[in-house]
């Protein structure tokens, strides 16, 4: 035996250490994976010895290898044995290794419950500490349950260095075993009044962190925190607690009167840079809280952004960020404050850190007016111009766009300006926007209407000269902007100069470079072009002229009929074989312009996106009904994959089903197969090609060519903005001066959209009258939307659990008393206790010393539900009670007296003392807030609503709509559906779907869904 | 609260990994890959905090040794900014074992004025033989680390506190 251990220190002498280990990898630089797989395997010998000290000095090396990226789960056993080590030291590396590598699926853990268990009731406090610390990484639900108790008689330890740890674990155990919250909550409390500064600023912490996720169930620790907040001097604490008050203002507007001052005077008094930004965070919450509440703020919120402003001033560059930062909250609700300060925010544009700059452009959206707007833009389109590196040019653009385009164009008075700018940015090099412009540009073209004209020209002078863009165009998403171009240009060709010219551009060769989805727009506007050509030419009876044209289209289309791209293939065959039989009839003398052009008459109205999802279910309309009764289950395996609806139903299914003749069934099949085959609508299964069209406008994917330009093309004949900023100018001054003329006459705007509403802007602004009147349509919705939004909280999160009423649990233990089953499990040798009396419930303090009734685990968790549950509706129960009761215990208070109003709830007999140090005049929010120097004459029984923070209005206009005609009008035009924007056809396909399926719906057993549907949505047209 | 703390090199290896938050081994590398990324294509001028998916990160880069903590959005900036130099600090006192006449050796545990000077010793520290204490004494950085922030919020700046485990630790191995 004495041998063994001489030879195992003898080995251990040539053992590697850490230090060794470090040093190893950095003289095998080359081949390092090698070196560290050796080492592995000596990891794994040393493993296996039985001194404790070799297999520590393994393991700890394992954690330097665990930091480097290996996987070192398979020491997870030895890791365990390291941490059941009788010495600090080893336990230490133990501890370490193991809150690094373990999680809550690594088994082993359940192996380390009593020797965690054991380390915390160790005597050596710095046994304890490592314990907790290294269970705050690795606490799983088990381990969270089995040792709450644990932690909490931790809680109350004598050593300060224990009790501010237990205080901190605290919070994962209750993320991890959210049941334990209720019973730990008034010794948490009593924490917050710890004599030693760490543990209160732990307990600060973990409330903090607590209430930021369900703030409503700790406004009533208000009152003590803010005798902490204007009594402690730790700036880390008070930082904790002035955002914790940030959280709960919005929930109570009284608090953030009464906070405001003692806010201010520590904004005034601090030197600290980080208690002066938090203390501004919370005014400037605080502040949006109350918005129309109080008279006076303006100077606070004076004060605020003087003081952001010397922080943006100042050299250093994290105070600038954080100043830049806070400025864009105050935005939100003060934007003419913050506008004052215009000539700083445009300084920070030309800052030499990019994040400053980015920040800069954040505040930029906010502060334009339909005053400053093409200034501002103007700025920007310098700074692009002047900018280097493609990713903050990128960013610039889709700010530009994005502060044109805000609040539905709110802001843009000319949209010949716009187009301008939008023509202007095209000539980007390198951007990966172009489809943002583009969709800018369809969006404007579609739904401004006067614009059409000017836009259409635009188009067309950029189609003309895409042949000089595309060298460049190609390398980066620009090229995306010619499929808008392509589409505005046919769509609304009747406001075209020359379409001759237009259709010759839209044909020439080079467009076959163009991505596919690109050239599929041009072919199907190609056609488009050709009607309208077909007609001015036929009108003027120059019958060659014409034949002309169709000989063009026969010539250029086979180009695009041999593309590679299926899309484009399709769509010029058709289209040239369409062109075939049009030259036919013209060679006859048929006049046939008119007909041609039918095939693209119509009026596109733009849909919003979300329409289709907001069409209500009718009444007395079961989606989940059957219409037709289902297929049963014993039909063959082919018709297994529509049964994805019927798993439910089909076992309910009538027994007779099954008795149909089983060579009748295999006859309908064959006939309905048939009939599929037949029927050229039936939609097979199969991805349909319009689908991959719609999937492709991503254009990272394309094939690029590098050319290099060294110097930008100037193109020739499309507009300067900046023209038009001068114009603007002018008209604005002309307009004045008119208006001064009849200034009596009131003039109606007429501005469409909901914008008005956000209109916040200066008086003055309204002045301004945009340079055409503009008809901007809102997006259709259908008739009776649905004004939900699917924003649901995300289910697994964990905080939710937490949500739990912690409001009195201490003082007023009357109200809800911890019931027997929501008490900590404790682990305990002696027998079972007989059930408990219901006496002792009330009392919350005991917890830590009974011993509640053993069960095993899932016994336990399930009676807990059901408890909890009931307990829920009980104190719902109670808290309608104590509504009424409210009046009559102010009044109470106020004498200074605490008379509970006993509540005799089931039979629970009372414990009337109060168990935690809070003394009875804090305990009522109400009270303490009713104290508040703003007299407030806020009835009690209200209870505090949250106040939303921006009450936007987004339910556009309902246009009604009229599905069947939608229908017709696609059919009749079916050519053009495919270069409509994504949206359109999106919704137009699956009408279609709906359609066809309605037509077939005795075979397509498996839409029942979409049918039920349809057969509402087409009810008006059939009534 | 704070997500994770790392420590990297020029090189942009890993010298001390923690996090508060459970994320795979696996992505982990990948992580510190893309922070370390974030954090060393930024220049001197540029300010230390930078968005990076949903963390915020807050750095301060010491000679050739970057500390880089990762935050969520309600924490304060400014105040981890501090914590990192107190934290360096406290890395110096014990490594150099600066004797007490050293000005910072006087416990601050406030965040002052966060342009509080980076003082000499600091610089002196963070040399190659700093980079070098960290990885021979990885489990004990990682107690000064544990000693000041627990489950990603931070318990104790005072430095000998912080401290006083490791000197107790010191001597158990003394005596053994």
């Amino acid at each position: 035996m004495a041998l063994k251990i001489v030879k195992g220190s003898i080995d251990r002498m040539f053992d590697k250490n850490l230090q060794d280990l470090v040093r190893g990898i950095r003289n095998h630089k080359e081949d390092e994976a090698k070196y560290i797989s050796t080492c592995i395997d000596e990891i794994k010998q040393e493993l296996k010895q039985d001194n404790i000290a070799v297999k520590a000095n393994a393991v700890c090396k394992l954690t330097y290898l665990q930091m480097l990226g290996y996987d070192v789960s398979w020491a997870a056993f030895n890791i365990v044995e390291v941490m059941s080590s009788s010495k600090f030291t080893y336990k230490r590396i133990g501890y370490l290794a193991a809150s690094q590598c373990f999680h809550e699926s690594t088994d082993v853990i359940m192996l380390t419950t009593n020797q965690i268990r054991k380390d915390l009731s160790s005597p050596n406090q710095y046994d304890t500490g490592v314990a907790l610390t290294g269970l705050s990484c690795f606490v799983t639900p088990d381990l969270a349950r089995d040792l709450a108790n644990d932690i909490m008689t931790l809680m109350s330890h004598t050593k300060p260095y224990i009790r501010k740890k237990a205080v901190l674990i605290m919070y994962k155990v209750f993320l991890k075993y959210p049941e334990s919250l209720r019973p730990a909550f008034p010794r948490l409390k009593e924490k917050l009044e710890d004599p030693d500064p760490g543990v209160q600023s732990a307990a600060v912490n973990v409330i903090c962190e607590l209430a930021r996720r369900n703030p409503k169930n700790y406004l009533s620790l208000a009152p003590l925190f803010f005798k902490l907040m204007t009594s402690s001097t730790n700036n880390w604490v008070l930082i904790k607690i002035i955002k914790l008050f940030g959280a709960l203002t919005p929930l109570e507007p009284r608090l953030g009167k009464k906070l405001i001052e003692p806010l201010t005077n520590l904004i005034h008094s601090t030197s600290a840079m980080s208690l002066l930004y938090e203390c501004v965070n919370t005014v400037i919450a605080v502040l949006i809280s109350l918005s129309s509440g109080m008279p006076n703020h303006s100077a606070s919120i004076q004060l605020c952004v003087q003081k952001l402003r010397i922080l943006i001033e100042d050299s250093d560059q994290n105070l600038k960020y954080l100043g830049l930062l806070a400025m864009s909250k105050i935005l939100k609700t003060h934007p003419k404050s913050v506008q004052s300060h215009k000539d700083l925010i445009l300084q920070c544009l030309d800052d030499k850190d990019e994040s400053i700059r980015l920040r800069a452009l954040d505040l930029l959206y906010g502060m334009v007016s339909k005053k400053n707007l093409m200034e501002i833009v103007k700025k920007l389109m310098l700074h692009v111009d002047k900018a280097e590196g493609t990713t903050y040019r990128d960013e610039l653009l889709t700010k530009i766009i994005d502060i044109c385009s805000q609040s539905n164009y709110q802001y843009i008075t000319n949209f010949e300006w716009y187009i301008s700018i939008l023509v202007e940015l095209t000539r980007l090099e390198g951007t990966r926007h172009g489809h943002l412009i583009a969709s800018q540009m369809l969006d404007v073209a579609i739904r401004v209407k006067a614009i059409r004209a000017f836009a259409v020209a635009q188009m067309a002078t950029l189609l003309d000269n895409a042949h000089l863009l595309t060298g460049n165009m190609q390398r980066n998403g620009i090229c995306e902007v010619s499929y808008a171009a392509a589409w505005i240009c046919g769509e609304f060709s009747e406001h075209l100069e020359n379409p001759m010219q237009t259709l010759e551009a839209m044909l020439r060769p080079k467009v076959a470079t163009l991505p596919g989805h690109i050239q599929a727009v041009y072919v199907q506007n190609a056609a488009k072009l050709f009607a309208t050509v077909l007609k001015s030419q036929e009108g003027n009876t120059d019958s060659t002229a014409a034949q002309e044209t169709s000989q063009l289209m026969i010539e250029r289309l086979p180009l695009f009929v041999q593309s590679a791209n299926l899309e484009v293939q399709e769509r010029a065959s058709c289209i040239l074989q369409l062109v075939k039989y049009i030259q036919k009839l013209q060679q006859k003398d048929v006049e046939v312009a008119e007909e041609v052009s039918a095939l693209f008459a119509g009026e596109l109205n733009p849909v919003a996106p979300k329409a289709q999802k907001k069409v209500p279910v009718p009444e007395g309309l079961d989606l989940d009904a059957w219409i037709n009764e289902p297929p049963s289950e014993s039909e063959s395996e082919d018709e297994q994959p529509k049964a994805i609806f019927t798993k439910e139903e089909t076992k309910h299914s009538r027994p007779r089903h099954i008795e149909v003749d089983e060579k009748e069934l295999a006859r309908r099949r064959e006939a309905r197969k048939q009939e599929q085959a037949n029927n050229p609508f039936y939609i097979k299964a199969s991805p349909s090609s319009q689908k991959v069209y719609q999937d492709t406008p991503g254009v990272e994917h394309i094939p690029v060519v590098q050319i290099d330009l060294s110097v930008p093309l100037k193109v020739p004949g499309l507009p300067m903005s900046d023209q038009y900023v001068k114009l603007e100018e002018e008209r604005r001054q002309k307009e004045r001066a008119e208006k001064k003329k009849k200034e009596k006459k009131k003039r109606k705007e007429k501005r469409s959209g909901r914008g008005k509403k956000h209109d916040s802007g200066p008086e003055s602004e309204e002045d301004i009258t945009p340079a055409h009147m503009v008809d901007i349509v809102t997006e259709e919705m259908p008739e009776n939307a649905l004004p939900s939004d699917d924003d649901d909280k995300d289910p697994n999160d964990p905080h939710k659990a937490l949500d739990i009423d912690l409001d009195n649990l201490g003082e007023m233990a009357g109200r809800r008393p911890l019931a027997d089953s929501e008490k900590l499990p404790v682990r305990s040798h002696r027998a079972v206790e007989a059930a408990k009396s219901p006496g002792e419930d009330g009392d919350a303090e005991t917890v830590a010393t009974q011993q509640p009734k053993k069960k095993s685990g899932k016994d336990k968790r399930d009676d807990k539900k059901k408890d909890k549950d009931k307990e829920r509706k009980k104190s719902k129960d109670e808290k309608k009670k104590k509504k009424h009761k409210h009046e009559e215990k102010e009044e109470d208070l106020l004498r200074g007296e605490v008379h509970e109003p006993v509540v005799q709830s089931e039979g629970i007999s009372q414990v009337a003392e109060l168990p935690t140090s809070t003394s009875a005049e804090v305990s009522d929010l109400d009270f303490w807030l009713s104290n508040a120097p703003v007299p407030s004459n806020t009835q009690v029984e209200s209870p505090p609503l949250p106040l939303p923070l921006i009450s936007s209005v987004n339910t556009p206009l309902i246009h009604s709509m009229n599905y069947w005609s939608v229908i017709c009008c696609f059919f009749s035009r079916n050519l053009s559906l495919y270069c409509l924007p994504m949206w359109i056809s999106d919704l137009f396909f699956c009408l279609v779907l709906i359609f066809l399926t309605l037509v077939f719906f005795d075979t397509a057993s498996s839409l029942k869904g979409h049918i039920t549907l349809s057969s509402s949505i087409l009810q008006p047209s059939s009534v | 609260m704070i997500k994770f703390v790392l420590m990297v090199n020029r090189q942009g290896q890993t010298r001390l990994s923690r996090y508060y938050e459970r994320v795979e081994v696996t992505r982990r590398a990948a992580l510190e890959a893309d922070v370390v990324r974030c954090c060393l294509s930024r220049k001197k001028e540029q300010c230390s905090f930078v968005d990076h998916r949903d963390v915020r990160l807050v750095y301060r880069q010491y000679a050739a040794l970057y500390i880089v903590v990762g935050v969520t959005d309600t924490e304060n900036e400014l105040s981890i900014y501090e914590l990192i130099h107190n934290f360096v600090e406290v890395l110096d006192k014990y490594f150099s074992r600066v004797v007490s006449s050293d000005p910072i050796n006087q416990p601050t545990n406030q965040p002052t004025s966060h342009q509080s000077c980076v003082c000499v010793c600091v610089c002196v520290f963070v040399s190659l033989q700093s980079e070098l204490d960290i990885m021979f004494n990885l489990e004990r950085v990682h107690v000064i680390l544990d000693e000041m922030i627990q489950n990603g919020h931070v318990v104790e700046t005072n430095k000998s506190r912080v401290l006083a485990p490791l000197h107790a630790l010191t001597k158990m191995a003394d005596a053994s």
